[in-house]
């Protein structure tokens, strides 16, 4: 049964690895719904997430090609309920239509949304949460009219207590060790 | 240690001293001309082998690293060069042999501006290696290398490609090589787990109709010994897959023959009937499994694996046990019990009966006057010490060799398995040579194959290599020929070829060489070719329809397995 997985893998920050990890994805037919990168916690070292559509099979063996890779430390997957995530997404609207009625004052209120910035021209709107939730805002808010709109990818973290990649490295210290 | 002041170029060719490499294949251009005019100062130290094309220099490579079990090296200029290697890196990859391509690159500067020669060789790469790099300063090389070395041989090996810029060659540096034994986001062999090896060791200990099934993972990790005090003990008949051919001796006495499409009748079969499958450093490639839905069904599994991503990728196992077999062998020996199985074993016998009768007999000892392919083999096997090296192209002559050549010795057999690589058989023969001087090294292809990489005849003559070359002409694209008759409703669909004549060709090339057309001949020329250690090239024009059997066509499951084509059994 497909359903929607996240894929967490921490890579080092090396040229390329984005590419070594798309292609796994391309390779098996597989299109990727949303894709993050950035700096995770610990300085050095880069953590993707990518949200994508499967069977539970098929992301699990997606895990095993990206976790053998030589510069991926290590790959996890999670069904949405085992994470905690959100996205943001920023909207654009006339500033006139804010100030001919208060329906976007009421959305904003609704949505728990926020004004990052007001000119002449328009006023931009960010909104944090579930693709859901900034799908809808933007559906509801372009009933009035909607200038430019964008979603990013998704970030997300366990809500396992320990950080799964801090075992990962004492492991492989322990290793050492020996 | 001391440093010492050389160029990019240079410090190259001394990491490649450092880690003890004395043969590399190569093929000199615009892009990699500093490293080769480092390499000239280095003649006497560093065998260079000029071979007539890039694609020639890696399969050279790759059997020289089949046979030696030492990463195989080439070295190509920017653009066409390195793209033409592309093909043995893949093969390379599926077939985990460790190489190290170095590629020249156009000077960095230059990079992303489609400069003459330029192409994005770690991006084209990049699926194909098991690790790239792009150095673009000279500094780079030292630690670089090292790490190439590491990846390409530890853990499951790969191939490896650093892409070098041709100002990090011209740079200078400080040299100070250190090999490499860690990289922190790497774990070449993971953990033995001890619960695993328990429960493996219980369901041998319980089994009935157990089957070893041997592959590449065991001449890998050089577990040949540890594979026959585990076989001995338990009592187990095992069969090998087409990479696991030579890992054991091919009559030991347990050993039941070859899995796969054209495998033996009985492991095929017994797949299906046995109630455990140890399947010991191999991956349940399709063209060994068939329908995977009617796959062992019946069985447990055990699957001894160095790569975890292998573990229950194709078929669900019950115990996976983790690590390099050549540690985990000794330790599941200790743990089960010694047995023998008789009945089963007489069960094996009876199928190999069966398939001697209906393919076998007819095969090596033919009564119909064209030659057939396994009589060559038969005579190689007779006329030879057995312990040569058979290394093939691919198609039916590569089914045929591998069926019935004897192997008696471990790293003999010399193959494109998972890519399927024709044009690999020559240049690969080539490498094995060199990387295995003392042994008679056979180069066994078709008329299409030889001809795809034929100008490495070049190298046998300007390097002396003594090469047994053998071509089975059958003047067609036989497998493809054999899929269209049974398949295709025997609609011969450009599959018919023409060749040149090889012996005037070899004559051009100044080797040896006789082309045989009757059985009356054969034996004689094969002695002939034994005669001496030189290059010599026999060409045994056999029966031009003849089919590879047994088969497990394609979609059907092992037990499916066909020991003569379908037609055949409709006119009788």
């Amino acid at each position: 049964m497909n359903q929607e997985y996240i894929i967490s893998a921490y890579t080092e920050n090396h040229i390329g690895l984005l590419n070594r990890i798309t292609i796994i994805f391309t390779r098996r037919n597989v299109n990727i719904e949303s894709l993050t990168v950035s700096e995770s916690a610990l300085a050095g070292i880069s953590k993707f997430t990518i949200v994508i559509n499967s069977s539970e099979d098929k992301v699990r063996k997606i895990v095993g090609q990206i976790d053998k890779h030589v510069e991926v430390l290590k790959a996890f997957y999670h069904t949405n309920d085992e994470m905690i995530y959100q996205e943001i997404a920023l909207y654009k609207v006339p500033t006139t239509a804010m100030m001919e009625s208060n329906r976007i004052e009421k959305l904003i209120r609704k949505y728990a949304a926020r004004i990052l910035e007001i000119t002449h021209e328009f006023t931009a709107i960010e909104l944090t949460g579930h693709k859901d939730e900034t799908q809808s805002f933007f559906e509801e808010l372009n009933q009035i009219g909607v200038l430019q709109f964008i979603r990013s990818g998704r970030v997300a973290i366990t809500r396992d207590p320990i950080e799964k990649l801090s075992e990962f490295l004492k492991e492989r210290d322990k290793v050492e060790a020996n | 240690m001391s440093t010492k002041r050389i160029t990019g170029a240079q410090a190259i060719i001394e990491s490649l001293i450092c880690e003890d490499v004395d043969t590399i294949f190569g093929y000199p251009g615009g892009a990699i001309m500093p490293v080769y005019d480092a390499l000239y100062d280095f003649i006497g130290t560093v065998n260079h082998v000029l071979t007539r094309h890039e694609q020639g220099a890696i399969h050279m490579a790759q059997g020289y690293a089949r046979v030696s079990g030492k990463a195989g090296v080439c070295i190509a200029t920017s653009g066409p060069g390195a793209t033409n290697l592309i093909t043995g890196i893949a093969d390379a990859m599926i077939d985990s042999t460790p190489l190290i391509c170095i590629t020249g690159q156009v000077a960095s500067p230059l990079l992303g501006t489609d400069a003459f020669q330029e192409t994005d060789v770690v991006g084209i790469s990049m699926p194909v290696t098991k690790w790239n790099f792009q150095i673009t300063r000279t500094e780079q090389i030292p630690e670089i290398m090292a790490k190439a070395f590491y990846i390409a041989q530890s853990g499951r090996p790969g191939p490896v490609v650093i892409d070098i810029t041709k100002d990090a060659q011209f740079g200078q540096i400080d040299f100070e090589y250190k090999k490499c034994t860690r990289i922190r986001s790497y774990v070449p062999v993971p953990e033995v787990s001890r619960p695993m090896l328990e429960q493996a060791a219980d369901l041998i200990n319980k089994a009935k109709k157990p089957i070893v099934l041997v592959g590449q993972g065991v001449i890998l990790g050089s577990a040949e010994q540890e594979l026959l005090d585990f076989l001995t003990k338990s009592g187990i008949p095992a069969a090998w897959t087409l990479l696991g051919l030579s890992a054991m001796p091919t009559d030991f006495p347990l050993n039941v023959g070859m899995l796969g499409m054209h495998g033996n009748y009985g492991p095929n079969t017994k797949t299906n009937e046995c109630d455990l499958l140890i399947a010991i450093g191999m991956r349940f490639d399709d063209r060994v499994t068939g329908d995977t839905s009617r796959y062992a069904k019946q069985a447990k599994i055990i699957h001894f694996e160095i790569d975890p991503a292998e573990v229950n990728k194709i078929i669900k196992v019950d115990v996976p046990v983790l690590g390099n077999v050549k540690q985990t062998l000794p330790l599941i020996t200790e743990l089960i019990q010694e047995k023998s199985y008789p009945e089963w074993r007489e069960e094996f016998k009876e199928c190999d009966r069966i398939e001697y009768e209906k393919v076998i007999k007819n095969d090596l000892n033919p009564e119909k006057p064209g030659l057939t392919m396994g009589e060559v083999m038969r005579l190689l096997n007779e006329k030879s010490n057995n312990e040569g090296v058979m290394v093939t192209d691919v198609g039916q002559h590569q089914m045929v060799a591998n069926r019935y050549f004897k192997f008696t010795k471990s790293r003999c057999c010399v193959t494109s398995g998972g890519l399927g690589t024709m044009g690999f058989g020559l240049p690969a023969a080539i490498g094995a040579k060199l990387g295995a001087p003392e042994k008679v090294v056979f180069s066994v292809s078709g008329d299409g194959g030889f001809q795809m990489t034929l100008q490495e005849l070049g190298v046998i003559q300007q390097e002396k290599i003594g090469v047994k070359v053998i071509i089975l002409n059958n003047n067609f694209l036989g497998m493809v020929r054999q899929w269209q008759e049974l398949f295709f409703e025997s609609r011969y669909s450009f599959t018919n070829m023409t060749s040149p004549d090889f012996i005037k060709l070899a004559d051009s090339y100044d080797i040896k060489g006789k082309r045989v057309t009757s059985r009356d001949d054969l034996a004689k020329a094969v002695e002939e070719m034994l005669s001496d250690d030189e290059a010599y090239v026999l060409e045994v024009v056999v029966e031009k329809e003849d089919n590879v059997f047994p088969m497990v066509p394609t979609g059907a499951s092992v037990s499916d397995i066909i020991l003569e084509s379908p037609k055949v059994e409709v006119e009788s």
